[in-house]
């Protein structure tokens, strides 16, 4: 008996009319710290105990209000800020579209933060140390009886009066609770031993579900069944063309989408001869073209054309553009040279530059051209 | 005073809520004895009965997920079939519950209290069923997080002026509300059977689920508070979630879909069902659990009325479509109707007519409302024809709209109908697991109302 403490007195009544005489009784007599068990809410008990009225509708109107709130936000800043779409002509923020969402939500967090608020708040539930559990008074008044429950902390609380007093009510069962200080909240909780490896247990299985879920699973059919397709697919092996490939040429003459065919193919003379620069030498054309030859030929003919390339001879040098064949070489040339290649030195480069850019990057050479040999009258 | 037909009922007093019995402790041990007996062979046969339908279920939605959803009847006119009638119907079932936890609370209709539970565990199980669809539906279900308005690497967001995006806010509301309005109608229930059980393991789990509740009146003083905040914040969340879900057809121009009479229509629809599926179910439970006494004939008599009164709802509609049709002067609307009574569907139309306008007229008749073979043969078909009803209204709709071009036939497949055989074998399953771990009605409350319950007159009040 020595580390028990005692928590209260305990009475129990047979009959809800004896219940709310009691309170009243308890409550005449000066008691605060007292409370009136029964198996269900019994009316008249409550206001004998004089407790004032219930202020969980406030939570609710609070955090329904901040639901509307939050849907009026989400669905201004998601559809008419950060993705705006136009649907069905209405504009950006179509607040009555809006308000089925907006009138679910206010209903959910009011609800769901109701409840947390009067269990967590208002109960200080979860709470499965109450001294009161698993007695026999507890027993009773979850089934059939109605209790009083005067605690030891009350200060007009004397074991001896208390338990007279109670007796002058007509209860049938006077009982004093004890608990154990083991038993008061907050002792030893967290570093048990039990505790901590049930935690490490947790931890472990719901770590080792999520490896095989995103390892594993994800990879399984039928998640994958989008991947795996009876097709063909670029450079795979087939079983019914004779020659294995699953790709086949297109037909003689196709044309690609959008693409001109060379009309000079091996013939430098006739493009030489033939070939005018559509463009004209504006501003755009000179950046387009200085970026194009920068980026495609100044690694060997250099940034001015002199052929000093920046390959640190890995590769032969190109020729100067600056010499006076190439001046004087028509503007068809340089496009057979890029288009084609030149004396198996140079690369085609007719799959990486666009036609327009190629007569783009003829203009820039020209510039570099003029800029080596400029004349007195060149300056303005 | 126990009713019976042929007694003389003095019609001026309420009948008792509660027959005979009325001892607390009577009433702990009947409803706690179905939690604490072994399962009886009875028992376990309908679970096997119930648990062979889930497996079909799951054959037919596996075969679903393997194949995609070309297995199922569905075509290019007819997008939505099975699928979302089973949808819409299950949504249905549920909202009776809600209708008789919270509304009837609200209107303080304390005859709820026996069936109160059981209904609302049946909300919850048909949200269950009908959630599962929208989500087999998409043939690749881990997919349906993008409906959820998410932060996510596509850098896009849900249309929030979509009705599929209501429905999701709707549904999942409505799940969420009735599990905790649950749960807190269970909290004390759970205090009573972690008092009452011997079993150490049974103790801990009922511990861990009453949060600890020791039946304080300074706890009941905000629970009871916090019961009608809950049952005033589900009554408009139900008559939401079907008008939302009713704006999936409604604003919609598919003719037969747009209509304003919709959302009232679907609701008073969803209650009817619901009603009767509540009917149907209790009757065998009673049955089976010897609860006669605590689920009473007026009971029943009483859900009759519910189904009597939302049936004429429901006909008021089905006049009310083809007035519309014909009034609107469009051609398109009048071949809707004109399709429906006479075109390719037209038998599941006239079922649906009987099943949902004549037959429940037969509640007009007290003995009727009070023979339970005719009780249950009328509930089952009012859910017939309530599925009907959405069948009707979805297939037909959608295979003859405004394109004669574009106009199909819709004939369910195996799996379609095996998907449907689960849905309702996981319904009856999780309300068999239920009522056998569960107090199937509500213990505190029922304790509330019995002869006695309450201080008389003078001793609860203190007119000061």
């Amino acid at each position: 008996m020595n580390d028990e403490k005692l928590y209260g007195l305990t009475a129990l009544f047979d009959s809800p009319d004896k219940i709310v005489l009691a309170t009243r009784a308890v409550v005449k007599e000066g008691y605060k710290a007292f409370d009136i068990y029964s198996p269900y809410p019994v009316h008249g008990v409550d206001r004998g105990m004089r407790l004032k009225q219930s202020r969980i509708g406030l939570v609710t109107l609070i955090f329904g209000l901040m639901g509307v709130a939050l849907a009026l936000l989400l669905t201004w800043w998601t559809n008419s800020v950060n993705y705006p779409l136009i649907i069905g002509g209405k504009p950006f923020w179509a607040l009555p579209a809006y308000i089925p969402v907006t009138f679910e939500l206010s209903v959910l967090f009011g609800a769901v933060f109701t409840i947390l608020g009067l269990l967590v708040i208002f109960f200080g539930f979860p709470q499965n140390v109450h001294p009161l559990h698993g007695t026999d008074f507890m027993k009773r008044v979850s089934s059939d009886r109605f209790g009083i429950c005067i605690e030891a902390v009350d200060p007009k609380f004397d074991s001896k009066r208390t338990a007279d007093f109670l007796q002058t009510l007509g209860s049938e069962k006077i009982e004093p609770i004890y608990y154990s200080l083991l038993e008061s909240p907050g002792v030893g909780t967290i570093l048990n031993r039990k505790f901590l490896l049930s935690l490490l247990f947790v931890a472990a299985v719901s770590s080792g579900l999520t490896y095989l879920t995103l390892n594993k699973l994800l990879f399984l059919h039928p998640w994958i069944s989008l991947a795996e397709q009876i097709k063909v697919l670029p450079e795979s092996r087939s079983t019914f063309y004779v020659d294995g490939f699953a790709m086949r040429q297109p037909v003689q003459g196709t044309v690609a989408r959008g693409h001109m065919p060379y009309a000079f193919v091996g013939n430098m003379k006739g493009a030489e001869k033939f070939m005018i620069n559509p463009l004209t030498p504006t501003k755009q054309v000179m950046e387009l073209g200085r970026r194009d030859f920068n980026a495609y030929c100044s690694p060997c003919h250099g940034y001015f054309g002199d052929g000093d390339s920046r390959l640190q001879g890995q590769f032969p040098n190109p020729p100067s553009l600056h010499s006076d064949a190439l001046r004087q070489a028509s503007d068809g040339h340089f496009f057979h040279v890029i288009t084609e290649g030149f004396r198996n030195v140079m690369p085609s480069y007719d799959q990486q530059i666009p036609e327009e850019e190629r007569w783009a990057i003829i203009w820039y050479i020209r510039a570099l051209q003029r800029a080596k040999h400029a004349k007195e009258t060149d300056v303005p | 005073m126990i009713y019976s037909p042929g007694r003389i009922v003095d019609y001026t007093q309420p009948p008792p809520l509660v027959e005979g019995k009325s001892i607390a402790t009577l009433i702990d041990e009947s409803i706690a004895v179905q939690i604490d007996r072994r399962p009886s062979k009875k028992y376990l046969a309908a679970l096997l009965v119930t648990l062979t339908m889930v497996l079909i279920g799951s054959i037919a939605v596996g075969y679903t997920f393997v194949y995609g959803i070309g297995m199922w009847g569905n075509n290019v006119p007819v997008g939505w079939a099975f699928d979302i009638t089973n949808f819409v119907f299950w949504i249905g079932i549920g909202h009776a519950g809600t209708l008789i936890s919270a509304i009837l609370f609200l209107f303080r209709q304390q005859w709820r209290t026996g069936i109160a539970r059981f209904a609302e565990a049946m909300t919850i199980f048909a949200v269950i069923c009908a959630g599962l669809f929208p989500i087999i539906h998409l043939g690749r279900p881990w997919f349906a997080a993008y409906i959820f308005p998410y932060p996510n690497q596509h850098g896009i967001w849900v249309n929030f002026n979509s009705p599929l995006i209501w429905d999701v806010f709707a549904v999942s509301t409505y799940f969420t509300v009735s599990l905790i309005f649950w749960y807190i109608g269970l909290m004390p229930d759970f205090g009573t059977l972690r008092e009452r059980t011997t079993n150490a393991v049974k103790k801990v789990v009922y511990s861990i689920l009453s949060l600890g509740w020791r039946f304080s009146t300074r706890h009941w003083q905000h629970y009871e508070k916090t019961y009608v905040i809950l049952a005033g914040l589900a009554t408009p969340l139900v008559l939401s979630v079907h008008s939302v879900v009713s704006f999936d057809f409604a604003v919609s121009v598919i003719p037969g879909w747009h209509t304003t009479i919709f959302p009232p229509y679907f609701v008073a629809g969803a209650i009817f069902s619901g009603m009767a599926m509540v009917l149907a179910v209790l009757i065998i439970v009673r049955k089976v659990f010897d609860l006669e006494y605590l689920i009473t004939m007026d009971h029943m008599d009483k859900m009759a009325k519910v189904i009597l009164a939302t049936s004429m709802m429901v006909t008021y509609a089905y006049l009310m479509e083809p007035f519309m049709a014909w009034y609107s002067g469009k051609s398109t609307e009048w071949y809707v109707v004109m399709n429906r009574a006479f075109g390719y569907y037209a038998i599941a139309f006239w079922v649906m007519i009987v099943c949902n306008v004549f037959l429940p007229q037969l509640f007009w008749f007290r003995k009727i409302r009070r023979s339970i073979p005719a009780l249950f043969i009328i509930s089952v078909l009012v859910n017939v024809g309530m599925w009907l009803e959405r069948y009707v209204i979805i297939v037909t709709s959608l295979s003859r709209d405004y394109l004669p071009s574009s106009w199909g036939v819709y004939s369910p497949t195996i799996f379609d109908v095996g998907i449907l055989i689960g849905s309702f074998g996981l319904f009856f399953t999780l309300i068999l697991l239920f009522s056998k771990s569960l107090p199937v009605i509500s213990i505190s409350e029922i304790k509330s109302i019995v002869k006695g319950a309450q201080p008389s007159y003078r001793m609860g009040e203190d007119h000061e």
